[in-house]
């Protein structure tokens, strides 16, 4: 188990990434992971375990329509005799999960020709965008590129302060306006500032909004149109974060804000916990938006990049 | 997005007409459906389990009655039973106790406690007459202590600061010894978020509620939880004797089955829900209606009351009045309809609230949102009240300047003119056949 230090501990703890990324998901293996492994060694496929499969998904929220889906599947593999043993059965469900996701699993690479280089910051209220950016700044910045932070959040109270607060502890210049003031405007001057200040990277923050408020989607539009006059190719990257501990209700999220802005990617944060992440797999299916992060913990180094294939293995561990 | 429950059983139980008992066998599928529909909505497994276990347990055997079919019937006795599991009545807060009364907010990260801690500030000065003081103990995030004084001075609380280099527990104790001497009825006590498998805040959120003796510890969680509300209601529940539980961002369109897994578990009231990003937005809870909204229902309780609070009667008689003399329902009266649908939250909150609607598309709610109704407000300002009178006299030059008046183009100004026509002939037939031909009327319209 992972103990958090608060405030995060910007240092290495020594462990890989592997390791660091199922200690991580130790939670969710010992959940899904450990009532799997009992399954497995049946030695005959048989409804109940089918049953238990479907149960086990479903709790992991992967929702109705792909726990479906992937029985479906199964069960037209059983049938087919394919299936002997629970063995079997493991590495084809394992094999249909990770060719879900597989696809999806693309990290964010920053090229070298665009500078600087957009990332626009998007989610619903709480969902940990702010926390997702710092730890994003400081592995952009220790990998050489230079940041600069825009505080697009004028609506809640003191989020840029928040901003402001982890930039000066970590040396990441932050640019915003007082609360209230709009959100498109401060991320147009902070753009204008990156330009000036040759920046290689800008990330914009913004405030949570619902999905289902139109005028604040509109508002995200807004940003989107605004940005894209000082660069026709900016934002670079529209990332969208889903609280991992949300159920099927994300997916409707993640819909809505790709309809109004045309996501290129998805981080899914709060793994650390006993939550699985299970949406992930619908959103994979239903969007194909690329699968930037995971976010595990709250140290800069807790923000992994999704590996499709660690991901599902370390759902199910051994 | 989410097919109503009510909808999946209508294509279930159509071969279920004219029987006249529920048995084992005949509910089968609809049981099923009705477990999908639950776990759409969030709600737990382990708790959708016992729920259906319990609804067949009760719905086999049963007569149907003579006015439902088995399939209302059905829906009814599952209704019945969310109701129940919910808790019967609203309940409140149990603030009676020597001052200060301590409350206590706790719940994961993001899950919004510093918000709602300013809403609950703003609820019991407004309607319970009681002076709030709020402190935060979260040292953790950055700027969490100046986003509650500011809300604090938003809603007008007195506010307790603290510093981040202090303990949790000794500024949630210099506060409530502050708002002893400062005569504060209530002192409302925010923590940082954390994580229900993060033994060392537990352990320091156990040691604040020692220390503080909350009357409410109340679990702030949010209502598009999944499957894992289970776990961290459980964790919380077994650390801190909780009191109650507030549903928070229902405003959007989560199910919010997490309150039922929550309840399950915790078998704690839910007793406010949080309904937006305002310091106004939180309601007292009802579980009948949240029952109804789990199933996709709609919330019909809730839009009468809210109706009820916001409509302006003397202006609704007013335009009665007028109907009755016989003159005509103008662009003036048609004014202050939109500006009372938006005081309710406009069109798409009152959408929400419709039984059926769930099954309008997004696309036509979104066409029906608040910035149309002020955008129609401002072409109707931008008329003279001649004009506003008698809409008839509208030309090409007069609709031209009303458009360069209201920033609109000339076929807005048609638009709004012929929604206008509508809701006058709606009116006149209002004014002659009654309510019974209106809604029959409003019934063709709708893309149900």
């Amino acid at each position: 188990m992972l103990s958090f230090k608060k405030p995060p501990p910007s240092g290495n703890t020594g462990l890989t990434g592997l390791a660091r990324l199922k200690q991580g998901l130790a939670r969710a293996r010992s959940g899904l992971g450990a009532a799997f492994a009992g399954l497995f060694r049946a030695s005959a496929v048989d409804e109940t375990l089918l049953e238990e499969i479907e149960t086990l998904l479903l709790g992991a929220d992967a929702g109705v329509e792909v726990t479906q889906t992937v029985l479906h599947s199964l069960r037209t593999r059983l049938a087919l005799g394919e299936l002997p043993d629970g063995a079997a059965l493991n590495a084809a469900l394992r094999a249909e999960l990770l060719a879900m996701l597989a696809p999806s699993a693309q990290p964010l690479r920053i090229p070298s020709h665009i500078r600087p280089f957009v990332i626009l910051v998007v989610g619903v209220n709480g969902a940990g965008k702010t926390t997702t950016i710092g730890k994003l700044a400081k592995q952009l910045q220790q990998s050489g590129h230079s940041v600069l932070l825009a505080a697009g959040d004028t609506f809640r109270a003191a989020a840029m302060e928040q901003l402001q607060n982890w930039g000066a502890r970590n040396n990441v210049p932050v640019i915003g306006q007082p609360q209230g003031a709009d959100s498109a405007s401060v991320i147009y001057d902070a753009l204008q500032a990156a330009r000036a200040r040759g920046a290689d990277v800008l990330i914009a923050d913004t405030s949570g909004r619902l999905h289902t408020q139109s005028n604040l989607m509109e508002e995200l539009k807004k940003i989107k149109r605004v940005v894209s006059k000082l660069d026709p190719a900016a934002p670079h990257e529209v990332m969208l974060i889903v609280d991992g501990t949300q159920g099927q209700n994300a997916l409707a999220q993640a819909v809505q804000f790709h309809q109004a802005l045309s996501l290129t990617g998805v981080t899914l944060t709060k793994l650390d916990g006993t939550a699985k992440g299970g949406i992930v797999f619908a959103i994979a299916k239903k969007l194909g938006v690329p699968l930037r992060y995971i976010g595990i913990g709250e140290g800069v180094d807790d923000l992994r990049e999704f590996d499709a294939a660690q991901f599902v293995e370390a759902l199910f561990g051994e | 997005m989410f097919d109503t429950l009510t909808g999946r059983l209508a294509r279930t139980l159509k071969n279920l007409r004219g029987q006249g008992r529920l048995s084992e066998d005949n509910i089968k599928d609809a049981l099923r459906e009705v477990r999908v529909a639950l776990l759409e909505a969030d709600v737990a497994l382990p708790v959708v389990r016992d729920f259906i276990e319990h609804v067949r347990a009760r719905a086999v055997g049963q007569e149907v009655m003579q006015s439902l079919s088995p399939g209302q019937m059905l829906i009814k006795t599952v209704q019945e039973e969310l109701t129940a599991l919910m808790g019967e009545r609203c309940e409140d807060l149990a603030l009676n106790v020597a001052p200060p009364a301590v409350i206590l907010m706790a719940g994961l990260q993001g899950a919004g406690k510093t918000t709602t801690a300013a809403k609950l500030a703003r609820w019991l000065q407004e309607r319970k007459k009681k002076s709030v003081l709020l402190v935060s103990a979260d040292i953790y995030r950055p700027a969490a202590i100046e986003q509650l004084r500011v809300l604090a001075a938003e809603t007008g609380a007195r506010f307790f600061p603290g510093s981040t280099d202090q303990d949790p527990v000794q500024i949630a104790q210099a506060a409530i010894q502050h708002a002893r001497t400062q005569f504060a009825d209530v002192v409302i006590v925010d923590s940082a978020g954390r994580l229900h498998v993060d033994d060392a805040m537990m352990d320091e959120i156990k040691r604040l509620h020692q220390a503080v003796q909350p009357v409410e510890t109340l679990f702030v969680v949010d209502s598009m939880t999944g499957q894992d509300a289970v776990h961290s209601a459980a964790a919380f529940n077994a650390a801190l004797p909780l009191t109650g539980v507030i549903l928070t961002k229902a405003d959007g369109d989560a199910r919010g089955g997490a309150a039922l897994s929550v309840r399950h578990l915790t078998g704690k009231p839910v007793k406010f829900l949080g309904v937006g990003e305002k310091t106004t937005a939180l309601e007292a809870f009802h579980p009948d209606r949240i029952a109804s909204r789990i199933l996709g229902m709609g919330d019909v309780m809730g839009l009468i009351e809210e109706a009820e609070q916001n409509l302006d009667k003397q202006k609704m008689e007013n335009i009665a009045a007028k109907l009755k003399k016989g003159k005509g329902f103008d662009l003036t009266d048609f004014r202050d309809q939109l500006r009372q649908i938006r005081s309710m939250g406009g069109v798409g909150s009152l959408m929400n609230k419709l039984p059926g609607m769930g099954q309008v598309p997004e696309a036509v709610k979104n066409q029906m949102n608040n910035q149309d109704t002020r955008r129609q407000e401002a072409i109707i300002n931008s008329m003279t009240p001649e004009e506003r009178r008698k809409p008839g006299i509208l030309n090409g030059s007069r609709k031209r300047r009303i458009a360069a008046g209201s920033g609109a183009e000339v076929q807005d100004v048609n638009r709004l003119l012929k929604q206008f026509e509508q809701m006058q002939r709606m009116m006149k037939q209002m004014s002659q056949g009654g309510m019974a031909k209106m809604l029959r009327a409003f019934k063709g319209r709708l893309p149900v």
